[in-house]
């Protein structure tokens, strides 16, 4: 197992700039989570540690050696594709045994590699099959096999999951996550499905348009999200954002409408800036008209069986609150909001970055 | 920062720069022999062709091989026989052509969707494009002949001919014969590249279009002749600059003859290449009609860049 | 649609297919027909569809006494060869062109579709006068290499689909474990693209079959001509001899009609660029 260590990365096809300088250590046996949506040069990032796309600037070092000049096969990495790319002529113990067989590694130590990781993965019954024979699950399994197999420094996962649907999405997040417990193996996780990088994630690096925007445990994210961009992509249903302007006597925010939320501290901002503020679903305490708070029109119910997401109007924006119990509110209805101050983020409008 | 470079900086870079040359070099390691091969049997012929077109090089004279300018040019301006191969190229590559065209293209409409003994019949209906075409010319003048063949009696017993006669001795008629031959040969070759393009069109388009109510016919033409469009128009240009140099049928069936009449300007190079030896004044002709054909072919191009632009 | 409809529209689509069958096939009918008619029967029985007796005496004669079994020999030497070398170096050129994209890739693809629209017959003379001091007129090994640069272009375009149609994923995840790119290339992506191999060395076989004027030009004794030669100095010697003439036919359509029955199904996948899924 190893540290990777990522400094100072740009990357630019011709003229075109997609990496504009990634700063990132990752440290032994930790699971790293890339997460962005499409274009944002996660992917990018991840061929680049593989060795499978150059390095425009900056470096990059596996165990401390540095590995820009290196080819893929000598990194000593192992990859999970998107597709799987499982060697369709081949079987399954052939496909988990190439990269050995490629080492000219004995027949026994072979035997026993493939033999610990398909039982590992569940695939014993299926080492003589062909890819066509098996099913999403399963390719994805033999895909982790094969990597398993190589006891390499570091895993790389190019969004596994993506292909699957739904329900064996779920499944296979907790078999990565069991997999990672048991081998303890550094790994890089490249995914655009933000639950994926909250349950899986040691820590987890938001990236956007070519810039990291945030890197931190899934829980600091979720709580502390550094800019609009991480505040909005982090959690689901995601974060309710309206605009507003500061009113340093106060301290309070004025929004549309008059109505004027109450801060705790000053802000360090100037009187009359533009403002987003944010706000969770969850953190929206939600009662009957009249019993103090802003009242709202209920436009809109949805039922999740765990709970309700109320579509609310309290003035110019419409707001999500998620209660967790079974409501008898129906669209067209008056309830009452409060907006507590403990929950909210605050962002400046015009940069996006968080506001102390 | 120190005025000498770092050893270990001078190896990396070393280390590197070789990598980059490697990885640069890989595509060209993988085509070379293909590419050496092209330049040195067709690309250096071509620039030596083009040279004799301005010398005066026959094979018969070894004094030959001194430079002559436009002779053979100014002798080409005049050559009767010249311009008469020059009509009958347009007649051979056109006709042959639409009729290629026009039979492919029905064929793989027939063949487009499945049914029971397709792949048979499919196979069988190609085969005429694995006779070698030459053969395939040989064959035809079999049949047009009315000594061994059926044609020229079932014609007549239909009324087409007044007797039966070898088309191919008819001066009036005798192109029909090879463009017969051609059709037959290259019928496939059309059929086989528009059924490719045919089944790359996505099937729910035609679904949509059946339920948004349009028949069999206009779903044809407001969707698969705008699918097929591009791959139409590149295989009809492709075509037709390869029949017009297709000499191999002419010569098989007619020589050129009756009198001249089927003679095409590639078959007229062959003939003065070949029977003749007069090299220069063929490459003269083989000049011409190369500039004639990169001229259509970028007229095409044109052509279409103009509708692209309209569209 | 309503039922007499679509069965009506059912007999005219396998009444159409039909008519194409009997086009295509017709002429080779025909050509068989003639080869089995005894001489005495040749000219009585010219129009009927059988002859009533048939005999196989024309094919004996071509296979006895004639220089045909070397021809057909020299045929099979040149088109095989033609069509294996072609097919190694049309895989590596169509898989560059397909993996690859580097500066000079333009020029690669425009320089194959040039050679495939200028008249062959304008390199006749040149190649001839390149050839004769080489000592390579006249020769088999001269053929070889003139109708593998024949081909190569066609067969890179053809390689090159099928290419198009494997994921880059495959070689990337064999380079990951470890293999260098050629190895990757021969061990990983060339096995799936044997439809592609097949095609080409079918399509490549059927070209080099019936190439004439070349042929024609190059060779000039019998002891090194392809039956193409051959079968029009046969021709023209026995200008009569129908009979005879169509069974030497009959016996060179042979091989190439095989071939082709077997990779004509590849041609239409390559040009579709099949995809290859795991």
């Amino acid at each position: 197992m190893a540290s990777i260590d990522i400094a100072g990365i740009r990357k630019a096809y011709g003229p075109v700039p997609v990496l504009h300088g990634i700063d990132l250590s990752i440290h032994d046996g930790e699971f790293v989570v890339l997460v962005g949506p499409s274009g944002c040069g996660k992917t990018t990032l991840l061929r680049m540690i593989a060795g499978l796309e150059d390095i425009s600037t900056g470096e990059i070092r596996i165990d401390g050696r540095r590995v820009n000049d290196l080819e893929p096969k000598d990194r000593d990495i192992a990859m999970v594709f998107q597709s799987y790319a499982l060697y369709p002529h081949m079987t399954v113990a052939e496909n988990m045994s190439y990269s050995l067989r490629l080492r000219r590694t004995a027949r026994e130590r072979i035997a026993s590699a493939i033999s610990g990781a398909a039982s590992k993965l569940g695939l014993d019954a299926l080492m003589a099959r062909r890819p066509r024979a098996l099913s999403g699950g399963q390719r994805q399994r033999v895909a982790m096999g094969r990597a398993i197999v190589r006891a390499p420094k570091a895993f790389l996962f190019d969004e596994p999951l993506s292909n699957l649907d739904a329900r064996l999405r779920e499944q296979m997040r907790g078999e990565i996550k069991k997999l990672h417990q048991s081998l303890g193996a550094t790994s890089i996780y490249v995914t655009h499905d933000q639950i994926e990088a909250m349950t899986l994630a040691d820590r987890i690096v938001a990236m956007n348009s070519g810039v990291v925007q945030q890197v931190g445990s899934p829980l600091d994210l979720y709580d502390r999200p550094a800019n609009l961009f991480v505040a909005g992509f982090i959690g689901s249903p995601a974060m309710n954002m309206f605009d507003g302007t500061y009113r340093a006597g106060g301290p309070a925010i004025e929004v549309e409408g008059g109505y004027r939320i109450p801060l705790r501290r000053a802000l360090q901002a100037a009187d009359g800036t533009g403002i987003t503020i944010g706000i969770r679903p969850e953190h929206i305490p939600v009662g009957a008209a009249g019993e103090g708070g802003i009242p709202a029109k209920v436009e809109l119910v949805e039922p999740t069986g765990l709970g309700t997401i109320l579509h609310v109007r309290p003035f110019g924006a419409t707001l999500k609150a998620f209660t967790l119990s079974r409501d008898a509110t129906a669209v067209g209805d008056t309830v009452a909001i409060r907006l507590p101050a403990e929950w909210l983020h605050l962002f400046d409008a015009q940069s996006g970055q968080r506001l102390s | 920062m120190t005025a000498v470079a770092h050893p270990a900086q001078l190896q990396r870079d070393q280390r590197r720069l070789l990598r980059r040359v490697a990885l640069a070099s890989e595509p060209w390691l993988y085509s070379s022999p293909a590419l050496i091969l092209i330049i040195a049997v067709m690309l250096v012929p071509l620039a030596l062709g083009i040279s004799y077109a301005f010398r005066d090089v026959r094979l018969l004279n070894p004094f030959s091989g001194g430079f002559v300018g436009l002779q053979h040019f100014e002798a080409l301006a005049g050559d009767r026989n010249f311009t008469r191969a020059l009509k009958n190229t347009l007649w051979w590559a056109g006709a042959s052509v639409f009729f290629q065209f026009a039979l492919g293209l029905i064929l793989a409409l027939l063949l487009d969707r499945p049914f029971r003994g397709r792949a048979i019949a499919q196979a069988l209906v190609f085969l005429p494009w694995a006779v070698p075409s030459f053969l395939s010319g040989l064959n035809w003048a079999w049949l047009f002949n009315p000594v061994v063949g059926p044609l020229p009696h079932w014609l007549f017993a239909l009324g087409l001919f007044d007797a039966p006669n070898n088309i191919l001795s008819d001066p009036q008629n005798a192109m029909w014969g090879p463009i017969i031959a051609n059709v037959w040969w290259g019928v496939p070759f059309f059929a086989i590249t528009l059924l490719a393009a045919l089944q790359a069109i996505p099937r729910d388009l035609y679904e949509a279009a059946s339920i948004d109510g349009a028949n069999a016919f206009q779903r044809f033409w407001s969707i698969t002749l705008p699918f097929l469009a591009p791959t139409i128009a590149i295989t009809i240009l492709l075509r037709t600059v390869w029949i017009s140099n297709f000499a191999d049928l002419i010569i098989v069936m007619t020589n050129g003859g009756p009198a001249d009449r089927t003679q095409i300007v590639a078959s007229y190079i062959f003939t003065q290449a070949f029977r003749r030896l007069d090299f220069g004044y063929a490459s003269a002709i083989a000049l011409v009609l190369l500039l004639l054909l990169m001229a259509y072919s970028l007229l095409i191009v044109l052509l279409r860049q103009t509708m692209l632009r309209k569209a | 649609m309503t039922r007499p409809k679509r069965i009506a529209g059912t007999i005219a689509h396998r009444g159409a297919i039909l008519l194409y069958i009997i086009f295509a096939l017709f002429p080779l009918y025909w050509l068989l027909k003639v080869s089995v008619t005894p001489n005495d029967l040749l000219y009585s029985e010219g129009v009927l569809l059988w002859p009533s007796r048939a005999s196989i005496e024309h094919y004996l004669f071509v296979l006895e006494h004639s220089d045909f079994p070397r021809f057909f020999r020299n045929s099979v030497i040149v088109s095989g060869a033609t069509a294996f070398i072609v097919t190694i170096l049309a895989s590596c050129a169509g898989y560059a062109l397909s993996r690859f994209a580097f500066r000079g890739k333009y020029w690669i693809v425009a320089l194959m579709l040039l050679t495939q629209m200028f008249p062959l017959v304008m390199l006749v003379a040149p190649i001839f006068k390149m050839l004769s001091p080489l000592g390579l007129t006249n020769s088999l090994t001269g053929l070889v290499i003139v109708y593998v640069a024949f081909n190569v272009p066609f067969a890179t375009f053809l390689m090159q689909s099928f290419f198009d149609g494997i994921p880059k994923d495959l070689e990337e995840a064999a380079m990951i474990d470890g293999a260098t790119r050629f190895r990757a290339f021969s061990q990983i992506i060339l096995p799936l693209t044997l439809p592609g191999i097949a095609a080409t060395l079918g399509f490549v076989f059927t070209a080099a079959w019936s190439e004439l004027l070349f042929a024609l030009m190059l060779i000039s004794s019998a002891g090194v001509s392809t039956f193409p030669v051959g079968l029009l100095s046969f021709v023209s010697k026995f200008s009569v001899d129908f009979g005879q003439m169509m069974a030497a036919g009959v016996l060179a359509l042979i091989p190439a009609c095989l071939f082709f029955l077997f990779i004509q199904r590849y041609l239409v996948q390559g040009l579709t660029a099949g995809a290859v899924k795991g």
